[in-house]
């Protein structure tokens, strides 16, 4: 793993993103905030969060210009939680048009489960070298309302009422719907991969 | 399968943690920090930090103990005590808190509600009622259970659900602190009366209660302080237990 990679997390004023740099500093990398579109091009890791609201947040990338950025990156790409449902083509919450990287269509959860899920859920058929040495079945800290149904693009699985896509990977992009940063020796692991992860497409 | 998860809550008192003193292995009990990642490291699944302290200081004091955490803690944690504006919790959350928990503050201005989910999003709002049985009903109470109130916790919950709370975390002030269990009745009711999670809170005193909470009140997580504090449970063996009587827990 190289260890003075550029690892770039995209600030566009959505959420929490204080917790994913601490994250990265246990593994003991640096990461930067940066909205700076050659900042995030020149990155050799970019990690795209994300907290809150679809539309609102897809409307700070427009007014940013990032909603064009991100599409064409070519180093690996980590969308988190609302980040990773963003790279969608579409999601239902404030019928929002996303970046349409994951050919997939965001849901939100029916009413026969508690909405939205929070807490500790099982991530099956594991299918990426971002789950290098975590465990089939293995638990991941969730929160959301939207989900993504099951998809080409999938790479872990995970049940709620239905089965749905937790993480998703596509050339250089990949996509987690829980919080590797909050799911404990797990989600090390899972971010460990990630900086392992060299390919530029 | 989504698991049941265990809190430990965490009293904090002008940044040192209170009633923590009987918690071993550690050289300094008051500290919130150290005690946070043995708590993660011990099982369990997210952590409560509640703020009783009433100084000038304390939003400053509380904010750098939000970061000192985040630091260093790799599970989620919730903050309450005292927060009344979303100037409150958009400092707690860029500090690298999960959620906040409000309570008084929600029943002097509902309005509150709404904003921080419409700001930050539901999931990070915990709406915390105390509720008191009197006469049969249930009535809501403020200021830490001192004042009582009239209104009904049933239809309490359903308007902060629909107010955007992402969560409930419902004490029972009947059963806080007796150890004789949680409040099963009203919480399986106020599980089957709104969609959002339920986090069960007070009576905790025994590894029967967990399991009584998560089976006959359909809790969707329990918190409890003294019983892990003076490590009357263990957290690895409350959810072997948990395990064995068929509730889905993360081991």
């Amino acid at each position: 793993m190289k260890k003075n990679q550029k690892i770039v997390i995209i600030d566009y004023g959505a959420g929490n993103i204080q917790s994913i740099m601490f994250a990265i500093k246990r593994l003991g990398f640096e990461a930067e905030l940066s909205s700076d579109a050659e900042e995030i091009r020149k990155a050799d890791k970019v990690i795209f969060p994300g907290v809150g609201e679809a539309g609102s947040a897809m409307k700070m990338l427009r007014s940013t210009g990032l909603d064009e950025v991100i599409p064409t990156l070519k180093q690996p790409v980590l969308g988190i939680c609302l980040g990773m449902q963003l790279m969608c083509n579409y999601s239902e919450e404030g019928d929002t048009k996303g970046l349409e990287i994951f050919d997939a269509d965001v849901k939100r959860f029916d009413n026969s489960v508690k909405v939205p899920q929070i807490g500790w859920n099982q991530i099956t058929n594991l299918d990426s070298h971002l789950f290098d040495n975590v465990e089939n079945g293995e638990y991941v800290y969730l929160v959301h309302s939207y989900y993504v149904p099951e998809c080409v693009d999938e790479i872990a699985r995970t049940e709620y009422g239905i089965n749905y896509s937790t993480a998703l990977h596509r050339d250089n992009f990949y996509g987690v719907q829980f919080h590797p940063e909050k799911s404990s020796k797990t989600g090390e692991q899972i971010l460990k991969n990630f900086l392992k992860l060299d390919l530029r497409s | 399968m989504l698991t049941k998860r265990i809190i430990p809550c965490l009293d904090i008192k002008n940044g040192r943690t209170v009633k923590g003193i009987n918690f071993v292995d550690l050289r300094d009990a008051g500290d919130p920090v150290e005690l946070a990642a043995a708590y993660a490291e011990k099982g369990a699944d997210e952590l409560v930090f509640l703020d009783i302290s009433a100084t000038e200081e304390k939003r400053k004091t509380l904010a750098k103990l939000v970061l000192d955490v985040a630091e260093q803690l790799n599970i989620p944690f919730t903050v309450g005590g005292g927060i009344s504006s979303v100037e409150d919790v958009d400092i707690l959350l860029k500090n690298g808190a999960d959620k906040v928990s409000i309570n008084s503050s929600a029943v002097k201005n509902p309005e509150l509600i709404n904003q921080l989910s419409e700001k930050f999003g539901s999931q990070c709002i915990v709406v915390a009622i105390d509720a008191k049985n009197i006469d049969g009903n249930w009535k809501v109470h403020l200021v830490g259970g001192k004042v009582p109130t009239d209104i009904d916790l049933f239809e309490w919950a359903k308007e902060v659900e629909q107010r955007g709370a992402g969560e409930i975390l419902f004490t029972s002030m009947d059963h806080d602190g007796t150890k004789k269990g949680f409040a099963n009745q009203p919480l399986a009711r106020l599980s089957e009366e709104v969609n959002i999670p339920i986090i069960a809170s007070g009576g905790a005193g025994n590894i029967d209660h967990f399991i009584d909470t998560f089976q006959k009140g359909k809790a969707d997580a329990a918190l409890a302080a003294s019983v892990f504090h003076f490590k009357e449970i263990e957290i690895r063996e409350l959810k072997g237990h948990l395990k064995n009587a068929g509730i889905p827990v993360r081991l």
